[in-house]
């Protein structure tokens, strides 16, 4: 009993290095900075927020650049519980590049709507934070934290505009199938961690091994399903639509980008750190939700009338393209191009999506409508935008040399790398899918350039200029990407794990 | 190999060339329409410019190895590399691909389809050029996947709104079948690259290890290749988004759809899908053949039931890009000399008809054959090149057409030692009576239109004698716009018609080129 105090006294504090986790703190004082900035400042004066809020992240971008250039290799701290390896530092950079581009996408909305501002900011770094922290965690608890982390404060995001029925609804729905979701999934790393008695990702790789009893199957199959859950594959993306539609646009972009790339990002850690022993059981599992997320997600899309609401499938049907490579990551040499082709999928995914966003929130500030048809000639009054906005949705249906044909390449290439027959079928799959889906981004290119404008208004769209830098840093980045893709290709080809089957 | 290396700037310049046009149209104000078309001419002229100086350049003795050669570094990571080239076959496309641009931007110089907005129509029409250059000269598969693909959307856009009243449905049915070709087209391509070693996306290096992939594999590599490259061409049974667009296309889309677009899917099947696949090939070649002569039957049955000129003419570029098909399947070097040759006149020709079908459309605002009539009265020039086409595309010996078709056919008769002499003999026969239906309907085509009185409602003789001047402004605003060939239409056409001309009575200018080339394909086939 006392020997147990006075070991307890003993304790010291873990060597911490300060430089791997300085983007974390970085982000951590900003958000004290807001709040506490909120609480002082006018009414009139809250935009002062948003400029924090874009500096923070910008500022936090500075170590992860220090990080990449510095030449000691992974940094492993609190016993390799959270590392900070080449993958953790590429996507820690695009969470912060995706979440200022975010920022600037917000700005006006939320000065315009009337609600707390100050909240909204906290709320969206404390996300961001979570996404971090989740690119570094390598074990059970700390990817749980991460994602909890980044979670809630999404839930709260969603059902911002709380005197509006539809964005209650889409937090709500969020809130009650994410928490289902992390049930699923701490019902499954309780088994893993019944089974190892560690919560350590390396310590389960050695575990979950050879033949596999009934009860690792389980935790396996609980661990992908609940992450299929965070990233919206079908048939866990019923939630996806309904909050993507009701919550603010802003936040939508917020959810379809940053969130659902956290979510990936948590998905291979965990396979490709804790459990690449079980792939036969994960692999066929990952290879149904892939086929069913493509062309459900793609199918679904073509039927809707709501650009949003079309956005939300498309983005379901991405996430099937991202997902497809993970069914074969196991065969023969091909983990090393699957790695890199979600990250690249991720990379290019975030340019163009969150272009397309800040589209829609050009033009509906002058249409005051989501309808498909109202970006009716768009082309005719407004053809920058409505270049641009072709350009966003050619580069989603992956036509070169826009950015998203690389990311639809290199998913290719790494089903076929395998050479497996499975590989093969699902790559046709994925190509009949890339087909249906020019049907919705078609369908839109042909409002803006072939029909008429919707009640004969050709006046100009006022962009507000954050909304016009985040249009012009997106734009840049989706044709620079489909020109030069060994740029995204070379940052998918350098994030690896520092310990995986794949690294 | 320095020979071949020297100058290789040129067709970086002369394919990227026109995105610097573009540019510079981007901050030209919409309302200068002058100064876009000015700039998009100079460009296009420029462009050319380089092509010429590219063809001073060529070494013609050497036309069967690839000349100009850069390779630089491009995508590392997948072992892409930006490696272009030319040889006998790229050059006479390469160069089609610049003058048919250029004609057509002096064409568009008083020829603006509706709904205007020359700058969107003539930067697209930039970019396109690009892409079709690009598809020519590219030496490594990602690269040309990526300049085949460029096409795309200038030709939809193009199409879809500028097009006619049915523009919306066949701009997508144009994009979507030509989307799943590629999208197959691109996993056959990555499929080929693994099964050579993952080593490189070059074609020389794909041509040289393809042919030592098991040939079950192959016929399946193939199979994906065959879909992309025959929904370009377009071949039956994918042709059916062909009549809609070049019916629905503007003047000046249908010509760049003729002469250029359709050639990249051909020029797929003798750069890439045959050379590297070479077992499968001979596996395939007889199945292309039969398609290529139901092509040939189906679309000269078609033509006879057309009653739209447009409509008519497209289904004659489905008969004709039969022969080149019929050409190629036979994998002999006879038969892919008249299939590239075939190419070359088919882009001259037809490219040429849906020049003056759009004049035709302009001046009559309509293409229906039977409300047609009496063109050699009202309009003799217009007429007359009408009827100089049509003499060229139904193969007449002496012009460009004849030596396209005819080698073509004369090659069925003896095809690769291993393919089935008979089924090619059949295929001879059968394709030797299409020419026969070709001049049935080309013949038939100009009988109506041009022969006989010009009808009432367009100003012909009858209708003064009644004196309905309900009738009067009406035919009087038909009447104005009646006129015959104008300077702009004189300019853009005359070179096509000579080189019409010049390529008929001198074959050997184009065959001294391609041959060289051919024979270093068909070697790979063991031909």
């Amino acid at each position: 009993m006392l020997s147990t105090l006075f070991a307890a006294a003993d304790w010291v504090s873990p060597a911490v290095d300060y430089h791997a986790i300085a983007p974390e703190i970085i982000v951590a004082v900003g958000i004290c900075v807001v709040l506490l900035a909120d609480l002082f400042i006018a009414d009139r004066s809250k935009w002062l927020l948003s400029t924090v809020a874009g500096f923070t992240l910008l500022g936090a971008f500075i170590p992860v650049l220090t990080l990449g250039l510095s030449d000691e290799g992974t940094r492993s701290l609190f016993d390799g519980r959270y590392v900070i390896d080449d993958f953790s530092i590429v996507l820690k950079g695009l969470f912060l590049l995706s979440a200022y581009v975010i920022v600037l996408l917000s700005t006006t909305h939320i000065e315009e709507g009337d609600y707390y501002q100050g909240e909204y900011w906290v709320l969206m770094l404390s996300s961001i934070l979570g996404m971090l922290m989740m690119t570094s965690s390598r074990d059970l608890v700390s990817i749980f934290v991460a994602l909890e982390f980044l979670s809630i404060p999404a839930y709260m995001l969603a059902a911002w505009r709380k005197r509006d029925a539809k964005s209650n609804e889409a937090g709500v729905k969020y809130f009650l199938l994410g928490v289902f979701a992390s049930a699923v999934l701490l019902y499954g790393m309780s088994l893993l961690y019944g089974v190892a008695n560690s919560t350590l990702l390396s310590d389960l790789a050695s575990e979950i091994s050879g033949d596999l009893t009934a009860i690792r199957v389980l935790a396996v199959v609980f661990l992908v399903v609940g992450f299929a859950f965070k990233v919206s594959a079908v048939p866990f993306h019923t939630w996806a639509p309904d909050t993507y539609e009701g919550a603010p646009t802003p936040v939508t972009a917020f959810l379809s980008v940053a969130s659902k790339a956290a979510g990936f990002v948590a998905l291979v850690t965990v396979l490709y750190v804790a459990v690449p022993g079980a792939s036969d059981v994960w692999q066929p599992l990952i290879w149904v939700l892939a086929a069913l997320t493509m062309t459900v997600g793609n199918v679904m899309a073509l039927r809707q009338t709501n650009i949003v609401r079309m956005l939300a499938y498309s983005s379901i049907a991405q996430g099937g393209f991202i997902l497809m490579p993970l069914a074969v990551a196991a065969e023969g040499n091909s983990s090393a191009a699957v790695l890199r082709s979600v990250v690249t999928y991720l990379i290019v995914y975030a340019a163009t999506n969150l272009g397309m966003f800040g589209i829609i929130l050009a033009v509906s500030r002058k249409t005051r409508s989501g309808e498909v048809a109202s970006f009716g000639g768009l082309f005719s009054y407004a053809p920058g935008i409505g270049a641009l906005a072709t350009i966003f949705l050619a580069s989603l249906a992956g036509i070169p040399p826009l950015g998203g044909w690389i990311g639809k390449f290199s998913a290719f290439q790494a089903v076929l790398e395998a050479g497996t027959t499975w590989g093969y079928v699902l790559a046709v799959i994925g190509a009949v899918n890339s087909v249906i889906a020019f049907g919705y981004y078609g369908n839109v290119m042909r409002e803006m350039w072939m029909r008429p404008v919707p009640n004969g208004d050709t006046s100009a769209i006022a962009t507000p200029a954050p909304i016009k830098l985040a249009l012009g840093i997106t734009g840049l980045a989706t044709l620079a990407l489909g020109i030069l893709p060994g740029v995204a290709l070379h940052f998918g080809d350098i994030a690896v794990f520092s310990s995986a089957f794949g690294g | 190999m320095d020979i071949l290396r020297d100058h290789n700037w040129v067709l970086s310049v002369g394919t990227f060339l026109p995105l610097a046009g573009v540019l510079v149209m981007l901050f030209i104000p919409k309302v200068e329409e002058q100064l876009q078309k000015a700039v998009a001419l100079i460009t296009a002229l420029a462009t050319l410019g380089v092509g010429v100086y590219t063809l001073t350049l060529f070494n013609y003795d050497r036309a069967g190895e690839m000349q100009f050669v850069a390779q630089t570094n491009w995508i590392s990571v997948i072992k892409s590399t930006y490696y272009i080239g030319l040889d006998g076959i790229s050059l006479p496309l390469y160069i089609l691909s610049m003058v048919i641009t250029v004609l057509v931007m002096i064409y568009s110089w008083d020829h603006i389809p509706s709904p205007g907005n020359p700058k969107a129509f003539l930067m697209l029409m930039l970019v396109l050029q690009t892409g079709m250059a690009g598809t020519f000269i590219s030496q490594d598969l990602i690269l040309f996947f990526v300049f085949f693909e460029l096409v795309l959307l200038p030709m939809y856009f193009m199409i879809g709104v500028w097009g006619g009243e049915n523009r919306q449905y066949a701009s997508l049915k144009f994009f979507l079948y030509t989307m799943f070709g590629s999208a197959l087209m691109l996993v056959a391509f990555l499929a080929l690259f693994f099964k050579t070693g993952a080593e490189s996306f070059a074609i020389p290096y794909l041509v040289e290890n393809g042919g030592a992939i098991a040939k079950n594999t192959q016929v399946w590599i193939f199979a994906g290749m065959f879909i992309g490259f025959a929904v370009k061409v377009p071949m039956f049974p994918f042709h059916t988004w062909l009549p809609d667009a070049h019916t629905q296309a503007p003047t000046q889309g249908s010509v760049i759809l003729a002469a250029v677009l359709l050639k990249l899917g051909t020029y797929g099947f003798i750069r890439i899908a045959i050379p590297m696949l070479p077992d499968a090939a001979r596996e395939w070649a007889p199945y292309i053949g039969l398609l290529a002569v139901i092509g040939i039957i189906y679309g000269a049955l078609g033509c006879l039931a057309q009653t739209d000129m447009k409509r008519l003419i497209a289904f004659s570029s489905v008969a004709h890009m039969g022969f080149v098909m019929l050409g190629i399947s036979t994998l002999t070097s006879f038969g892919m000399n008249a299939a590239v040759f075939g190419m070359v006149a088919h882009g001259l020709i037809t490219g040429m008809l849906f020049f003056v079908a759009g004049s035709v459309k302009d001046r009559y605002h309509t293409l229906e054959i039977a409300r047609l009539g009496g063109l050699l009265k009202q309009v003799p020039h217009l007429a007359w090149i009408l009827g100089f086409c049509v003499m060229a595309s139904l193969g007449l010996p002496g012009l460009a057409g004849f030596w396209g078709e005819f080698p073509a056919i004369l090659s069925a008769y003896s095809p690769l030692s291993g393919l089935s002499e008979v089924t090619f003999r059949v295929y001879m026969v059968i394709a030797a009576m299409g020419t026969v239906l070709a001049a049935a309907y080309l013949l038939w085509l100009f009988q109506r239109i041009a022969f006989g009185e010009p009808k009432p409602e367009f100003g012909g003789s009858t209708s003064d004698a009644h004196g309905h001047h309900d009738y009067a402004g009406h035919d009087d605003a038909h009447h104005n716009d009646i006129h015959d060939v104008t300077v702009y239409e004189w300019v853009a056409w005359t070179p096509l018609l000579i080189a019409i001309v010049l390529f008929g009575v001198m074959p050997n200018l184009l065959f001294k080129l391609i041959d060289p080339a051919v024979a270093a394909i068909v070697t790979q086939i063991g031909g």
